[in-house]
């Protein structure tokens, strides 16, 4: 306490190195999936197209920024006994705020993402971050950790959902304004693709849209992050 | 440590604003939420008809707009279980999902008489169980009430890649559109076959790998259009007295 009195005197919303570790750290060396191997249950599920795992990713990136950036600013009025209560109501709020704001701005992908909107309650990104730098930091830099946590977790989602989609179902984007079919026949894919087909000899391999799919990925995506990070590797 | 008050006081005064700013956010969207649902249904009674939307459209590029102006041309009885069309009430206001789990014989069945270029389909709602879970489904007829249209199905549960298929993948729905619900005047509905369809007027091919969801769907459509029964008779009767069916 005595030391963030002395440093009352700096800039509100510095941006220095510091800060900038923040937003990158989440993304390579410290990635929430990858590395810490949080949040899977959500990256399994909502993967196999590229435009709910994009949408999901805003969602969470909304949810961790806003509940790191709260939880910073009434931490020090937060009850110890009843903190994590209290840290569960904040996200299960912002949560609510996403569900009725999908609801209000477009109700097919509402409805594709169902449950796993709720569940961002549970995604122990959220939580984890919230315990482990929110609580001991200020509002600036917790909010900085929230974005980077919740990039690091969203790129992961969508690398796993450009994979799966294409391999999966052909295409790019399925569900959004900018679909766009990629390779495979064009007739027995959705309603209103667009007609250029790379390999029209592909067939759709079926178990990129099963949840097991994202399994194999994120395990291959490790191995990759891995034999480039060596700082990584666990020698012991 | 925190006395117990200003505990009991922290939490109290938490939650208190954070249900007032909810219920704020919530009375702000709920109109457009509910709108949006509206539609959203409605687009999955239509994508029955695709084939014959005005001006060649499909489902997905009609405006919001457009569809509930398609829905309010259309003529929208519901029927009781002997044929009967019941008052007061319109097609769209029915949940198929609550009249599932009332008794066979209080049910009621939502029709919605499409019209397009003169042309009349009566759309069919069915629901019926898949793998997991309910899997449901909206069946056009032609005005003969004989020959399907088209169809669109949907599910909540169902395994991707196999027993959803029966919405990802339009070519399942395709498949019906020809298919014929009765032959020599009797009803036989339309089955869907595991290892190809062999009868094309009465049979479709089951997606390979979703059995349980392909039978599913065959006792939906069964169920489900011999519901209708009273009313397509009803029509059939009308239609041959005008010399119009030719089967």
């Amino acid at each position: 306490m005595a030391e963030t009195a002395v440093k009352e005197k700096e800039p509100l919303f510095q941006f220095g190195k510091k800060e900038r570790h923040l937003i990158t750290d989440p993304l390579n060396d410290n990635n929430p999936i990858t590395v810490q191997v949080l949040g899977i249950c959500s990256a399994l599920a909502v993967t196999s197209l590229v435009y709910p795992s994009f949408v999901m990713a805003i969602a969470v990136i909304f949810v961790t920024a806003f509940s790191s950036l709260f939880t910073s600013m009434l931490r020090t009025y937060i009850p110890k006994q009843v903190r994590m209560i209290v840290q569960l109501v904040i996200i299960a709020s912002l949560v609510t705020v996403v569900e009725l704001t999908l609801k209000y701005l477009n109700y097919p992908i509402y409805k594709q993402l169902s449950v796993y909107i709720g569940l961002i309650i549970t995604n122990c990104i959220v939580m984890g971050r919230l315990e482990a730098f929110a609580m001991a930091n200020k509002p600036w830099r917790s909010f900085l950790d929230g974005i980077g946590n919740g990039l690091g977790y969203g790129a992961i989602l969508i690398i796993v959902g450009i994979i799966r989609e294409v391999f999966g179902k052909g295409s790019l984007f399925a569900g959004s304004p900018i679909e766009l079919k990629i390779i495979g026949p064009s007739m027995d894919y959705f309603i209103n693709t667009a007609d250029s087909v790379l390999f029209g000899w592909y067939t759709n391999n079926n178990l990129m849209v099963l949840p097991a799919a994202a399994m194999f990925i994120i395990g291959i995506l490790i191995w990759i992050q891995r034999s480039y990070n060596t700082k990584l590797v666990d020698v012991s | 440590m925190y006395t117990t008050r200003y505990v009991i006081g922290f939490i109290l005064i938490l939650t208190a604003s954070v249900a007032v700013a909810l219920t704020g956010l919530r009375e702000v969207t709920k109109n457009k939420a509910a709108q949006n649902e509206d539609i959203f249904n409605k687009r999955a009674i239509l994508s029955a008809v695709e084939d014959y939307l005005p001006d060649g459209k499909k489902v997905s590029s009609l405006s919001d707009e457009e569809v509930s102006q398609l829905f309010a041309q259309m003529e929208q009885p519901v029927l009781n279980m002997q044929g009967e069309v019941l008052d007061g009430v319109q097609a769209e206001n029915v949940d198929m999902a609550q009249e599932r789990k009332k008794p066979e014989a209080e049910r009621r069945l939502p029709l919605y008489i499409y019209e397009h270029n003169g042309e009349k389909f009566y759309i069919l709602s069915v629901r019926g169980k898949g793998l997991w879970d309910e899997i449901w489904g909206n069946i056009a007829l032609k005005s003969d009430a004989n020959t399907i249209a088209g169809a669109a199905f949907d599910h909540k549960g169902e395994t991707p890649g196999l027993g959803a298929e029966i919405k990802d993948n339009p070519a399942f729905a395709k498949e019906f559109e020809g298919t014929k619900i009765y032959e020599d005047g009797k009803y036989v509905s339309v089955k869907v076959r595991k290892g190809g369809a062999k009868n094309k007027t009465h049979e479709v091919d089951a997606i390979s790998g979703a059995t349980v969801t392909s039978d599913g769907v065959s006792e939906m459509l069964y169920r489900g259009i011999k519901y209708y029964q009273p009313f397509l008779e009803e029509i059939r009767q009308s239609e041959k007295a005008q010399g119009l069916l030719i089967q």
